[in-house]
């Protein structure tokens, strides 16, 4: 199969791995914030609110990466469908790991909580203190955030049948800390 | 196909199930005697019904807005900058717990006083208080399981008699704290009544010095008891009106009074009085100079979250601060939602007559 199949650049692969595990933990710990009542609910708020704008500073300096180092091109065995999927997914993770922080940091602001990150550290609002701005954005930003476990599932799922089934590269293109690329993955052989 | 693919597949399916399973119970969906915001809030409906755009609990209420005159005397206690020699705006809330916000006003129903205090800097302070020396559960399963066995009967309007004893029986601490309630005398209204923050807190000063804190709002207007023909009024809004009236003769003024604890002082348990004797920093006055109806004051709008604190306050280990936290953010969205629809005010702006009160 691809034997030339390219890897991500370094700073591709770190942002990647980086934001991975954020994005895993913000997911997680929103949704287990919003289940609590105990004294866990205040330490996971406490994280949640700077871990979000980290994650937007991220993908900022993310899209700048994607625009100085392109993704490598898709293996030429790839069957168009699976291209499209694979280009729609990908826009789709993009938009949410930029609009999820933005609206988290605009509900609050529309509900005129102070947006603490740390201490003495807070952020200005960015929308005008409006509940009913407010009903609309904090149903949203659960909305969007089971959208984007639903696209990080779809995610995995398809790096996993790149690498345990198709054997074409994609996974190693992102997953391989090795200098070169392993052998059985360059000869696309199981 | 070859077999080892359907294996893989299904090794590729295993992992998918396993994380989403692993999110489904982070979210409590596999827990039901797990307590939640959501839970917490349908406990609150089963008790007062659903009142779709008010508050869950302290649902009658009126808005204020006024000052906190800070003296300086807390800046050793504390860094917060409304602590500083200054005057500070401050938007406020008056209310009645319980959930059914057209309830008529009675003397033994739990007066509050909610602050929303805007220093300069930005850093807030919101705070919630209650007329009670004490507060009457320690944790949010006590608060769940009090709220079930208060709840009325449909049919007679009196919450089960049984209810209540298998709770007492199952909660000493509750009956303490009821004793000491019951001893604390009941003033005539709002405005000649002290209202206490219950929960402890931390102050932490300049030099980093921690120390446990709890707070009330003591009335510079003298207290008079209450009497018997008072709550006889067929005015269901008595307590609110003879506020209104108050307020539009004078000023109303409470001093912040800021007890310190000492070690061994219970932090945690917020039915447990500390002994009388703490040191008591007044830290300012607050003024009250104007009252208004929710329907057009901004109190309406206001999330009295315990845990919007400045750099200055902390959280003590109370678990009820982080429970309060959680069910206000819920009950904040949830009459966001509901507001999309309606305005709703107990106390309507005809009450407080033009919100003029001056």
């Amino acid at each position: 199969m691809s034997a030339s199949q390219a890897r991500f650049s370094g700073v591709s692969r770190l942002l990647h791995w980086v934001m991975a595990v954020a994005i895993l933990a913000m997911l997680f710990i929103g949704i287990g914030m919003v289940a609590s009542v105990s004294e866990r609910y205040e330490v996971l708020v406490a994280v949640h609110r700077p871990l979000g704008i980290a994650i937007l500073i991220l993908v900022v300096i993310r899209l700048a990466n994607r625009l100085l180092n392109p993704a490598p091109a898709l293996p030429a065995t790839m069957p168009s469908v699976m291209r499209l999927a694979a280009t729609a997914s990908h826009i789709l993770l993009y938009a949410l790991m930029f609009v999820l922080p933005l609206v988290g940091w605009g509900m609050l602001s529309a509900a005129r909580y102070p947006i603490v990150l740390a201490g003495g550290l807070q952020l200005p609002p960015i929308l005008p203190h409006d509940i009913a701005l407010y009903a609309w954005l904090r149903p949203l930003h659960t909305d969007l955030a089971y959208l984007l476990f639903a696209t990080f599932l779809a995610h995995l799922g398809a790096a996993l049948f790149h690498g345990l089934i198709r054997h074409d590269g994609v996974l190693g293109s992102m997953a391989s800390w090795h200098r070169t690329i392993a052998p059985s993955v360059r000869d696309g052989k199981p | 196909m070859r077999g080892g693919t359907f294996v893989k597949l299904g090794a590729i399916g295993a992992v998918l199930v396993g994380a989403a399973a692993l999110f489904g119970l982070t979210a409590g969906w596999f827990s039901p005697g797990r307590m939640t915001q959501s839970r917490m809030v349908a406990d609150f409906r089963d008790a007062s019904g659903s009142q779709p755009g008010f508050r869950l609990n302290h649902a009658k209420g009126v808005c204020f807005t006024g000052t906190f005159q800070s003296n300086g005397q807390a800046v050793p206690l504390s860094k917060a900058a409304v602590f500083e020699v200054g005057s500070v705006p401050v938007i406020g809330r008056i209310s009645l717990a319980g959930g059914m916000p057209f309830q008529a006003d009675k003397p033994a129903t739990v007066r509050s006083m909610a602050l929303r205090l805007m220093p300069m800097d930005g850093q807030e302070w919101r705070t919630a208080n209650v007329n009670l020396p004490v507060f009457v559960v320690n944790s949010a399963r006590g608060f769940y399981d009090f709220t079930r066995a208060t709840a009325p009967d449909p049919a007679t309007g009196k919450p089960y008699p049984t209810q209540m004893s298998a709770f007492l029986a199952a909660h000493p601490e509750t009956v303490k704290a009821m004793a000491l309630i019951k001893l604390a005398p009941t003033s005539s209204g709002f405005a000649d009544a002290t209202y206490a923050g219950l929960d402890a807190f931390r102050f932490v000063n300049a030099a980093g010095e921690s120390v446990p804190v709890r707070w009330s709002l003591v009335p510079l207007q003298p207290v008079v008891a209450e009497s018997a023909t008072q709550s006889a009024s067929a005015d269901k809004n008595y307590l609110f009106d003879a506020l209104i009236a108050e307020a539009r003769q004078h000023l109303l003024q409470w001093r912040l009074l800021v007890a310190v604890g000492e070690p061994g002082d219970p932090t945690n348990d917020a039915t447990l009085p500390w002994p009388g004797d703490r040191r008591q920093v007044d830290a300012g006055t607050l003024t009250v100079d104007h009252l208004s109806s929710e329907a057009t004051g901004r109190c309406a709008d206001v999330n009295y979250d315990p845990m919007v604190l400045p750099s200055g306050i902390e959280a003590s280990d109370d678990p009820l601060l982080s429970a309060r936290s959680s069910v206000y953010a819920r009950s904040f969205t949830l009459r966001a939602e509901d507001r999309m629809a309606k305005t709703p005010s107990a106390i309507t702006p005809r009450d407080v007559q033009g919100g003029d009160s001056r």
